[in-house]
């Protein structure tokens, strides 16, 4: 447990510290390289975008933070130590475009996955779970089953399930794609509240330039063939993420300049989303 | 309601089949229809239309009536009597190679989906193994039965008969506990692996429960299946008392008491539904693993 009170004492720890990291396929056509040369550092509490065209690499990279595989080349640092050992200790906590909630369980069950499978007290369990629900304003569902909840609802349940344990580290994979733009709209404010009341950092992949730049701190831009990181954006926005902040225009500013990063060249029509 | 219409759906695919049958003992001819019939010589040609008289179609009426005389004279308890205590024997049988076949079923599907290895070896084998004639396996099975009796080990005849009965329950379940623990989404499982889960959590939590959808099915086959090994084992290897030897024994007598050997085949045909219907009940206990998640 030194490494936790480290730290925690010791706030200057990044929670993501990538350097040279890399990631070969192998297939039965030769090697595919699906990103390269990655250094990124993601401070506790910061909450950061990876967004880029599809086989940019940026699910790869969330994939290589999580240890759901692992970096070819390259050293991966979460909270100071290997990817393999912040997963063992359980120091994030994770959620897919897809809700990924067991059919089987309530939504309260499926809240309390992690925690029964760490030996949590079913006490503590149901604190945690009523907790948890009000946070993701589920309170009224938590009997329901999943197939009974609305997308939407299923993605609260999940990243509900993400925040069990206190993770410092939020790791999600385009977790609204799936969804309507106005439940969309409303998740993004949702999840911008969780994350400054909670205080975790976030790595948030995202095809979307719009929702990268309402949420983060910082954008980063990547590119395909191979993947990499072409360009990192602040955006300087603050704090305060109301939806008042969708309309204004340090907002647009920073979407145009994200864009134009994208596509490597000014765009015209800047003021189009 | 809906309950209802199912019962009457029922009743009425019963009667159907009732009504089919008197019908064609009432318009078919008595001596059925044969193409071809070489004059003198029986059993030449080819029958079209089975015969209809008494001796080869009894009346349904006569069936049921023949149920509640005596079995085979003399002061011998009704025959429905005898039926039931030989289905029972029987259901008691076909029960343990259920068990038997369900136990080896899941072992071997667990083995299967943890270690492609395994499941490459054996997978094969375990088709092969269905298609070989139970009555050419049976009196093997009956053997090897005999010699560990001899030699001191207690072996009664029915336990042939439940582990013959067991290789051919055991099938459905290995195949449906193969596929269902396979089951699981990659996004589950990289859930579980996030959540730094071990092979056993990730086997109760997730592969098992997942799994369900396809193993109730396959315990209801495992059930039909053991029911059916169970009385042609009977029959293969002799063993006296249930249902498969009494079929046999009351159609030898078919021709001078026609309506007998229809009551063992009632008796069967219950046997079967009982089976079926107890693997339901197992069904109904876990009925919130079969919810389907709902897409975004």
């Amino acid at each position: 447990m030194t490494a936790i009170d480290t730290a925690t004492t010791t706030p200057t720890i990044p929670a993501v510290k990538a350097s040279g990291v890399g990631k070969t396929f192998p297939t039965k056509g030769g090697d595919v390289v699906a990103l390269t040369g990655v250094e990124l550092e993601v401070a506790a509490g910061e909450f950061v975008s990876l967004i880029g065209p599809s086989g940019c690499g940026k699910s790869t990279l969330l994939r290589l933070i999580a240890d759901l595989d692992e970096a070819s080349t390259g050293i991966l640092e979460i909270f100071g130590k290997p990817a393999r050992k912040a997963r063992l200790d359980q120091d994030y906590g994770i959620a897919f475009q897809q809700s990924g909630l067991l059919p089987w369980r309530s939504v309260g069950a499926n809240i309390a996955l992690p925690l029964e499978l760490h030996g949590v007290s079913a006490a503590d369990r149901s604190a945690r779970v009523s907790e948890l629900a009000e946070l993701v304003g589920l309170t009224d569902f938590v009997d329901r089953y999943p197939d009974q909840l609305s997308g939407g609802m299923q993605q609260r349940v999940a990243i509900a399930r993400a925040l069990a344990e206190h993770p410092r580290l939020l790791l999600m994979d385009e977790p609204f794609g799936a969804l309507d733009e106005m439940t969309r709209e409303y998740l993004q404010s949702e999840l911008a509240r969780i994350a400054a009341e909670t205080g975790a950092a976030v790595v948030f992949v995202t095809h979307s330039i719009p929702e990268a730049v309402f949420l983060s701190d910082r954008v980063v831009v990547m590119s395909p063939r191979p993947g990499r990181i072409t360009d990192v954006i602040e955006t300087g926005l603050g704090t305060n993420r109301a939806e008042a902040l969708r309309e204004s225009p340090e907002y647009f500013a920073k979407v145009t300049e994200v864009r134009e990063a994208l596509h490597g060249a000014p765009v015209e029509r800047a003021n189009e989303r | 309601m809906r309950r209802w219409t199912a019962v009457a759906w029922g009743a009425a695919g019963i009667l159907a089949v009732a009504v089919a049958w008197e019908l064609y003992k009432f318009l078919g001819p008595a001596d059925g229809f044969v193409v071809g019939a070489i004059a003198g010589e029986t059993g030449s040609g080819v029958m079209l239309l089975p015969r209809t008289h008494d001796r080869a179609m009894p009346h349904l009426w006569d069936m049921v009536a023949r149920l509640f005389e005596s079995t085979s004279g003399g002061d011998t308890p009704p025959l429905i009597v005898s039926v039931a205590s030989a289905a029972l024997l029987t259901l008691g049988i076909a029960a343990v190679g259920w068990l038997i076949g369900v136990a080896v079923g899941m072992l071997l599907g667990l083995a299967m989906q943890r270690w492609r290895l395994v499941e490459w070896g054996l997978l094969p084998w375990i088709v092969v193994s269905q298609t070989v004639p139970l009555i050419a396996f049976a009196p093997v099975v009956n053997v090897i039965g005999n010699q560990i009796d001899r030699g001191g080990f207690p072996w009664p005849q029915w336990v042939s008969v439940a582990v013959i009965a067991s290789y051919l329950a055991f099938f459905p379940v290995a195949i449906g506990a193969l596929k269902g623990l396979g089951s699981p989404d990659r996004i589950h499982l990289d859930l579980m692996r996030s959540y730094a889960a071990g092979y056993r959590s990730t086997l109760l939590r997730l592969r098992l429960p997942a799994a369900v959808p396809y193993l109730l099915p396959a315990l209801r086959l495992a059930a039909a299946n053991a029911v059916v090994g169970a009385v042609v084992a009977e029959v293969s290897i002799g063993m006296r008392g249930g249902i498969g030897r009494m079929l046999i024994q009351l159609a030898g007598q078919g021709s001078s008491d026609p309506a007998a050997p229809w009551g063992p085949t009632f008796g069967s045909i219950a046997l079967g539904l009982v089976a079926a219907g107890s693997v339901a009940l197992v069904g109904l206990g876990l009925r919130r693993y079969r919810r389907g998640e709902a897409t975004a």
